[in-house]
């Protein structure tokens, strides 16, 4: 079991800022995010956007706000559970918060903070009538194992960069690779896009264009795919997988179900002190909350987590004196033994 | 000065909304719709405007010249569902003078 003092749910930059605030406070945090990599937003969605009302940042890109927020927490060793949705959260007789991911990763800590911004990204699913029951069955929305495709007939459908790439990589695994895609054209990088040109006239993947899956066909297991051709004449092929990749949505997810007061898809929170949630000892920062006058924006996500330490210092620590000590006067001391303060100015006569 | 102009907008349980739009904002039409909530909050403008989601698609119902549809917009609308010949992201659409009298019906969510 990971035990840390504040959990973070959602590594985006807020909830990164806040492992830099509680560090000040010597409160130790670890973050579980859905996605493979740190960033939220920023990098799944936008990291080669400027971002221009960044206090102090006349203009930075969103991927390197993203490695500079990695590297200012860095002295306060945050803990990552990555690619693993927070599934779960049990209150503990003792206050105490157990969060277990969906694969199981179990998380013990003293108070919860969430700073999921739009909710977790999952796959969006096209619209076929009866699709569902072939989860699983023959239909992936994401792949996690190329190897489970080893010699079978494989379909893609989609036309951006996670369907070219996975067409190119299955072309040399699968027995058979079948692209579909609603337009003649293509979006990605252009090496993707000339290999797969390459692979088709190779004669390794087959393009059906302009295409779309309409339907789906088997007893348990899925067998053939109908595909409407052009929005007219329709076949039927046969195949063992089907995998359509038509990008990530973000999904509030099973957050949405933990007893929270939920408002414009958002949680509520109280704005007036702390940005808690009606379940003492839980916190919601940043675009996940809701208040009167809430601005999604990522500085009042900062206001918003630096808040929120403090008042889970006071919940962890009831006891302990305390006040607030300025970057300036007390420095940055790492958990990682790492030191960073200001120069000290000398006093000295001049002759 | 900069006139106001009138936009229909169709919502997503088939209601009409006639609307006054500024034109001197820097606004497009998902944040108009945004404005006068309707639609529900966290449920269009997900990515805020940058053509990065499909949650504000609308099918554009009157004859005006729109903008030109952006790569970015294209990928989007390729992959979105419920998609029709008059679908665009409404947030690429900047309220302009020459789009007085503009009717959309917003889509359906994904």
């Amino acid at each position: 079991m990971i035990k840390t003092d504040i959990l973070i749910i959602g590594a985006g930059p807020t909830g990164l800022f806040a492992v830099f605030e509680a560090g000040l406070l010597k409160l130790k945090c670890h973050i579980i995010d859905a996605l493979p990599v740190p960033g939220g937003q920023l990098s799944e969605l936008y990291p080669k956007k400027p971002i221009y009302d960044i206090p102090g940042f006349p203009e930075v890109l969103a991927g390197d706000l993203v490695d500079n927020l990695m590297e200012q927490i860095k002295p306060f060793v945050p803990g990552f559970t990555l690619g693993e949705r927070a599934e779960t959260i049990e209150k503990q007789e003792d206050g105490t918060f157990i969060v277990t991911t969906d694969k199981g990763t179990a998380h013990h800590a003293k108070v919860v903070a969430i700073a999921g911004g739009l909710g977790s990204f999952e796959p969006k699913k096209p619209l076929i009538a009866g699709i569902e029951r072939f989860e699983n069955n023959g239909l992936a929305y994401m792949i996690k194992d190329p190897e489970v495709y080893r010699d079978k007939k494989v379909l893609i459908s989609g036309g951006g960069d996670s369907a070219l790439d996975w067409c190119i990589f299955l072309a040399n695994v699968a027995s058979e690779v079948t692209l579909v895609h609603r337009r003649n054209e293509f979006r990605g990088a252009l090496d993707s896009v000339e290999k797969v040109q390459d692979l088709k006239n190779k004669g390794k993947i087959q393009l059906i264009t302009p295409a779309e899956v309409v339907g789906v066909i088997g007893a348990q297991q899925l067998s053939a795919l109908e595909i409407a051709i052009d929005g007219g004449e329709t076949i039927i092929k046969e195949v063992d997988a089907f995998i359509p990749l038509f990008g990530l949505s973000p999904k509030l997810g099973p957050i949405a179900s933990w007893g929270f007061e939920i408002e414009k898809n958002a949680i509520k929170v109280d704005n007036t002190l702390d940005y808690m949630t009606n379940i003492p000892g839980v916190y919601a920062i940043g675009d996940v909350n809701t208040y009167p006058g809430k601005l999604k924006l990522i500085l009042c996500g900062f206001h918003e987590a630096t808040l929120m330490c403090q008042s889970a210092y006071g919940r962890i620590f009831p006891d302990k004196r305390y006040v607030m000590k300025y970057t300036t006067v007390g420095g940055v001391i790492g958990f990682d033994g790492s030191k960073k303060e200001a120069p000290k100015a000398v006093v000295k006569k001049i002759e | 000065m900069p006139q106001d102009i009138h936009i229909t907008i169709v919502d997503r349980e088939g209601v009409s909304h006639k609307v006054l739009a500024p034109t001197d904002m820097n606004m497009n039409l998902m944040e108009l719709v945004r404005s006068y909530e309707l639609a529900p909050e966290g449920s269009i403008g997900i990515c805020g405007g940058m053509a990065m989601c499909a949650s504000c698609q609308c099918y554009v119902t009157s004859v005006h010249e729109l903008p030109e549809i952006s790569d970015e917009e294209e990928v989007m609308l390729f992959e979105a569902n419920h998609t029709k010949d008059n679908s665009r992201l409404s947030c690429q659409i900047p309220i302009t003078e020459n789009l007085e009298g503009l009717a959309v019906q917003l889509a359906p969510e994904d």
